[in-house]
């Protein structure tokens, strides 16, 4: 396996098991409170609709001009990588709260009671659609992770063991739990996601501009810890500017 | 009516998210990138440049004190 190949598994494997995280925690949630049934029929057609969707999207995708699909799937990723990146870098600044499963979860659990009860052995209408949704939305964005970088590195097929891997990893480990799996460090892996997303994003977005990288493929390189050292610089300099609730200059705190 | 308009929001919400400013900044490097690489001067540091620009505009003023 080559450095690019290896880079490609990394990223598309850590970028699905965080989407894989969200949607399991939304499954376990409605599964374990109101109806496995009707959550894991909620699963089944969510990926359904993710194969005909993928069906329907794969060769579209790869049948794009390179030039056109390297500047559309650069700007996207860019996009969406520097969302994830402003994100983790306020979260680990302390400038915005961390993302919490455990808390999810207990949101999640307390909505699904408050939908009121229903008869044993008939389709849960409520589990059924929220696992659907949270299936379908985060499995859209696997597929999206997987196809852009897989079409982009010609390499679709290992992109997508990738993220099949990712998914039965997830799958396997909350099936073992039974949890929602607060323990994975997300926020940890998603500024390590948003770091590949950003860098991935400017490398195919200029490429696809037309620009010409020192060093070809080899610049992802550089860029990936470029990206990476200028997101932590962003957070060391975030946590001394921060004012956290008590230390306002002027305001005093007020003790309870 | 209503599933076009949560359609739209998902996919506002799913490409362009919390700050608009990012998306319109990613679209604009692109289009600098590509103005310049059919100019004599090498292009590839320009999207870089301006990714870095964004992000920090960006998390400086979500991080910003109310007011």
């Amino acid at each position: 396996m080559t450095g690019t190949q290896i880079g490609l598994f990394a990223s598309v494997f850590l970028a699905c098991a965080v989407e894989a995280v969200e949607a399991l925690t939304i499954v376990l949630a409605v599964g374990v409170t109101r109806s496995w049934r009707s959550a894991l029929l909620g699963v089944g057609a969510a990926l359904a609709a993710l194969a005909a969707i993928t069906a329907a999207l794969g060769p579209a995708l790869t049948a794009l001009p390179l030039d056109a699909l390297r500047v559309v799937v650069g700007g996207l990723l860019l996009t969406f990588g520097l969302q994830w990146l402003r994100k983790a870098i306020l979260r680990a600044a302390g400038a915005k709260a961390r993302h919490d499963e455990q808390a999810t979860f207990r949101e999640e659990v307390q909505a699904a009671r408050r939908a009121g009860e229903f008869s044993a052995g008939r389709l849960d209408p409520y589990s059924f659609t929220l696992a659907f949704k949270g299936v379908l939305l985060e499995g859209l964005e696997v597929v999206f992770i997987a196809l852009t970088f897989g079409a982009n590195q010609h390499d679709v097929g290992l992109a997508a063991i990738a993220a099949l891997a990712a998914v039965a990893l997830v799958a396997g480990a909350g099936v073992a739990v039974h949890a929602p799996l607060a323990r994975v460090p997300e926020n940890t892996m998603k500024f390590l996601v948003g770091v590949m997303l950003t860098s991935f994003g400017i490398f195919w977005g200029a490429e696809g501009a037309g620009a010409h990288w020192p060093g070809s493929d080899a610049a992802l390189l550089a860029l990936v810890p470029a990206t990476l050292a200028l997101s932590l610089a962003m957070v060391a300099a975030l946590r001394r500017r921060v004012v956290r609730p008590g230390e306002r200059a002027g305001s005093p705190a007020v003790h309870a | 009516m209503r599933r076009l308009e949560s359609l739209a929001r998902f996919a506002w919400d799913f490409v362009v998210g919390d700050d608009w400013r990012i998306a319109a900044g990613v679209i604009a490097g692109l289009g600098i990138t590509a103005l310049v690489a059919t100019s004599a001067v090498s292009a590839w540091w320009v999207l870089p440049a301006i990714v870095a620009l964004l992000l920090a505009v960006s998390v400086w003023r979500a991080a910003a004190p109310p007011g």
